[in-house]
């Protein structure tokens, strides 16, 4: 089990799921409507580091998160 | 790296990093002062922030820095902070000011770009996200 968690303005509750990489991840978050229109601008996160590969294997315990658009400062 | 919930005192900071460094040897200095301007009938901006990548992108800007033998240190507020204050300073200390001016610049960009803070306008009391004002960060899309 892995822990999805949604941070800044997205304003959703985490989602605990099944996954053994990030496409699984992808492939039930485009299941919700309302996050599908977030997923094109938003950054991933894998245990507080980013990432860029889909492939990228997930672990029990994993903690992924979703970041939209930023502006700091 | 500072994070302070609510305004940033600007001089108390940034007089405290002039002392960390006067003995330092660097010969350029360069803050840089974010404030809250009025506009759009905002009564203040206000700030989340994702401390554990927010630390680890500014971890690599601090090995970018000393690389070319400078230092950069930066403070930044959460929640709200009102108008004509101060949400955000950052500062350059270099041997020489060329190293200084290009840092600060490269700096500033990556933070407003790849720095995970979240910014809201405050009208009537209600937090609306700044969406029209945010960028997505480097390797958005990665799970559309």
């Amino acid at each position: 089990m892995i822990k999805v968690e949604f941070l800044g303005p997205i304003a959703r509750p985490s989602l605990e799921m099944e996954a053994s990489t990030l496409v699984d991840v992808a492939n039930r978050l485009k299941e919700d409507e309302e996050l599908v229109s977030w997923l094109d601008k938003c950054a991933v996160a894998l245990n507080d580091t980013m990432v860029n590969d889909l492939t990228t294997r997930l672990k029990d315990g994993d903690r992924v998160s979703i970041l939209p658009p930023v502006c700091g400062g | 790296m500072e994070l302070y919930d609510g305004p940033l005192a600007v001089k108390e900071i940034f007089g405290r990093w002039l002392d960390e460094e006067a003995e330092s040897n660097y010969g350029a200095y360069i803050p840089f002062v974010g404030t809250i301007r009025a506009e759009d009938g905002i009564e203040a901006l206000s700030f989340d922030i994702y401390e554990p990548v927010l630390q680890a992108w500014f971890d690599t800007w601090q090995k970018k820095a000393k690389a070319l033998g400078a230092v950069v240190k930066m403070a930044h507020a959460k929640g709200d902070v009102p108008l004509h204050q101060s949400s955000y300073i950052s500062a350059v200390f270099s041997p020489k000011r060329r190293v200084a001016l290009e840092l600060i610049d490269a700096f500033v960009e990556d933070f407003k770009a790849n720095a995970p803070i979240w910014k809201y306008d405050v009208k009537n009391g209600e937090r609306i996200y700044a969406e029209d004002r945010s960028t997505p960060m480097d390797g958005s899309g990665l799970l559309a």
